[in-house]
């Protein structure tokens, strides 16, 4: 009896530690998973802060040991940052927005009305990921020359709404379909129209879906470079990525302060676009998935 | 005088040189829609505005240059320039794109080495004829020679640099070995010396920077009388590696796998990755060109003591160079305006402030003679006592060396240096392989 009671003691103990010890591996994963992703992020601030004689440093340290804004001060003397950065919003921003507008009506369909033709549509949009850069840009090149929107911020945009587009309606696709159809079924039971439906019931629930999903077409668009670089001439309509090679000399020599300052410049807007929402899209995607 | 080669031939070389996404992206316009400039474009009221894309990209050169452009401006109300930031990474598919959609800037800040092909595909206008004697006198001939294609001028060579060793004076001092001078440079067989008396204990005497080791390579070899690019009198161009071809190759070889007085981990490595170790003692020389003193100046630590010093000598002190150029597009309605402005950017002093804002050499002669590029201070005075010894670099106007260069001497010159392979197993791939590439630019 007692021999029992000190093995069940002891098994309990046994558990504890197990969890214990499971939990710890699991905290140090992340910890780790955590400094890698921030590795290249930290990276560039520390780069950024640091006076040129530091940066010739064998032993680079992570901290400044005289930290300077310098960088900064000449990042924006040397390139016209501010302007390419209103650039790049502007671009991202409205192509998001067109692509989420594009692209939820279609999401629906797809997703809803499954036959034959939204079977082949959907594999269409999913073989057209595979498409390289090159093949995409020819006929973009042409119809842009044709409009006379070379040189031109809505043909950019345009450019970039064709190409987050596909990948937008394959997310947008996936979030509709997690949506259980008896909810617009029990809508349509209580007297709700198709549109009625739609904007009460599934745009509410599929609203952490469209945030996501523009997040991502803003961000593909925001570091975007190439389809900038060709079509782009004017240098006020310059793109952020574009005038980030302005930094660069021949033979890869690199003015690497400015360059570090101007890049953690780039990074900051999809950060805080992160950080402001992302919460709401970690709540928005779990609600209701477990019935209380 | 080379005779002007064909469209297709054009087409074809142009084509196989261009990488495949700015070719693809300049495809459509080049079928459709050839040559659209638009001059009204360029007129309101009566006033021509000339686009000047420039490849500035040093704080001080930047602000030179648009200060330049500001006083052409405030003197020159009927031709205005509009400055247009461009970048060395991207300026080739820029402006491949930009010539094929008829959408060139009219006055282009590009390298020597990068024309070959906008000047044979009738991209670039020749600008023989519109060169003020002024500055046809200034620039000696031998830098002309480097924007010239088919005997007509289609750059004008304006900054060079030549390669040369930045030093570790304190170590050179200590080592006793001689220090060499733009008048008694080292030969190749006192510097391979030199750099064993500086090898010790944790030291390198060298380091070469070996990540793109075909311009380096060739360019040296000329002070060895090494041409590797060989032109017959009907213009065909033939690749040799005679002995005088392969004494640098063979130093840099040695001091890497036999001598062991270059650092081998530096075999990949750009220039500018080598200044941390430089600057650490870890090697005593670095050849590098001359206007990394820039960031030599900028990075390196309060107390460190360094020198600029003379590519060693072979049997004569030349070494080839591609100096960066101007050049107008051939669209560019207002050819007279444009070289007008490039004139006034090429003044000598205007020259000069270009010159120091890249910490360049000036190809004119007058600017040359400006005290401010005679000072002791950075070792501005050894850079201009080797102004004379550069020369076109001898490969920039051959078709097809950028595919012989890529597919051939990068990857040939990278396994001989890292002791992969050995010289003749070089040779046969720069020769036989080199000229079965060279051919295909040739029919």
């Amino acid at each position: 009896m007692s021999t029992r009671q000190v093995s069940t003691r002891q098994l309990g103990r046994r558990a504890t530690v197990k969890r214990t010890a499971g939990r710890t591996g699991q905290y140090v994963a992340l910890l780790c998973y955590l400094a890698f992703l921030s590795f290249p992020f930290l990276w560039l601030l520390s780069t950024a802060l640091k006076p040129p004689r530091e940066l010739g440093s064998i032993h680079p340290a992570w901290i400044p040991e005289a930290p300077t804004l310098e960088n900064f001060r000449q990042a924006f003397a040397q390139q016209p940052l501010l302007e390419a950065v209103g650039n790049s919003l502007l671009a991202a921003a409205v192509s998001a927005v067109t692509a989420i507008v594009l692209a939820t009506p279609m999401a629906y369909v797809l997703a809803r009305f499954r036959n034959r033709f939204s079977r082949v549509a959907t594999a269409w949009v999913v073989i057209s990921q595979a498409f390289p850069l090159v093949l995409v840009i020819i006929p973009l090149f042409l119809i842009l020359k044709s409009l006379q929107l070379i040189d031109s911020r809505i043909g950019l945009i345009m450019v970039y709404v064709v190409w987050s587009l596909p990948f937008a309606l394959w997310m947008l696709t996936g979030y509709v379909r997690a949506i259980p159809h008896e909810l617009e079924e029990a809508a349509a039971v209580d007297g709700a129209g198709r549109t009625r439906t739609l904007v009460s019931v599934t745009t509410p629930l599929l609203a952490p879906g469209i945030v996501a999903t523009a997040l991502f077409s803003f961000i593909t668009a925001w570091n975007e470079f190439f389809f900038a670089l060709v079509l782009l001439k004017s240098p006020e309509k310059q793109t952020l990525p574009v005038v980030l090679t302005h930094f660069l000399g021949a033979e890869g020599v690199a003015d690497l302060g400015p360059l570090a300052a101007a890049a953690l410049l780039a990074t900051l807007p999809s950060l805080l676009l992160f950080a402001v929402i992302q919460r709401r899209i970690a709540g928005g995607m779990l609600a209701g998935a477990v019935k209380s | 005088m080379r005779s002007e080669p064909t469209l297709p031939q054009r087409t074809r070389a142009r084509f196989h040189r261009r990488s495949l996404l700015a070719a693809a992206a300049a495809l459509p316009a080049a079928a459709l829609l050839p040559g659209c400039s638009d001059d009204n474009r360029r007129k309101a009221g009566g006033r021509i505005t000339l686009r000047f894309q420039s490849l500035a990209w040093q704080q001080d050169s930047v602000k030179a240059n648009r200060q330049l452009v500001a006083e052409w401006n405030r003197h020159h109300p009927d031709v205005q320039v509009r400055y247009v930031q461009s970048a060395w990474p991207t300026v080739h598919d820029q402006l491949l794109t930009s010539f094929e959609g008829g959408e060139a800037p009219d006055i282009i800040h590009d390298a020597s080495d990068d024309l070959a092909d906008f000047a044979y595909g009738g991209d670039l206008a020749d600008l023989t004829a519109l060169l003020p004697p002024r500055l046809k006198r200034d620039i000696p001939q031998q830098s002309w020679e480097t924007g010239m294609f088919g005997g007509r001028v289609y750059g004008i060579p304006f900054l060079q640099e030549p390669r040369v060793l930045i030093a570790n004076r304190r170590k050179l001092r200590r080592s006793g070995v001689r220090i060499p001078t733009p008048e008694r440079p080292w030969t190749w067989e006192e510097f391979a010396e030199a750099a064993q008396r500086l090898t010790r204990g944790g030291t390198y005497g060298v380091a070469w920077p070996l990540k793109e080791p075909v311009s380096a390579t060739l360019n040296l070899a000329l002070s060895t009388g090494g041409r590797v690019f060989h032109r017959h009198p009907g213009g065909k161009v033939e690749v040799r590696f005679d002995a005088v071809d392969q004494v640098v190759p063979r130093t840099i070889h040695d001091q890497l796998n036999i001598d062991r007085t270059a650092s081998r981990t530096t075999l990949g490595m750009g220039g500018s990755d080598t200044l941390p170790g430089f600057f650490a003692g870890r090697y005593a020389m670095v050849p590098l060109g001359f206007s990394y003193r820039q960031q030599i100046a900028q990075q390196a630590p309060e107390d460190f003591d360094w020198t600029v010093l003379p590519a060693p000598k072979g049997t004569v002190l030349e070494q080839g160079v591609s100096p960066q150029t101007l050049s107008v597009a051939e669209d560019c309605p207002h050819k007279e305006e444009a070289m007008a402005f490039i004139d006034f950017l090429l003044r000598p002093p205007n020259m000069v402030r270009l010159a120091l804002g890249d910490w360049m050499l000036p190809t004119g002669q007058e600017a040359l003679k400006d005290p401010a590029l005679r000072v002791a201070r950075h070792d501005w005075t050894t850079g201009t006592a080797l102004a004379g010894s550069l020369r076109s670099a001898p490969a920039q106007s051959v078709r097809g060396y950028p595919e012989w260069k890529d597919k051939i001497a990068t990857p040939g010159l990278q396994e001989y240096y890292s002791g992969a392979i050995g010289l003749d197993a070089l040779r046969k791939r720069l020769v036989d392989d080199g000229n079965l590439v060279l051919a295909r630019y040739q029919r």
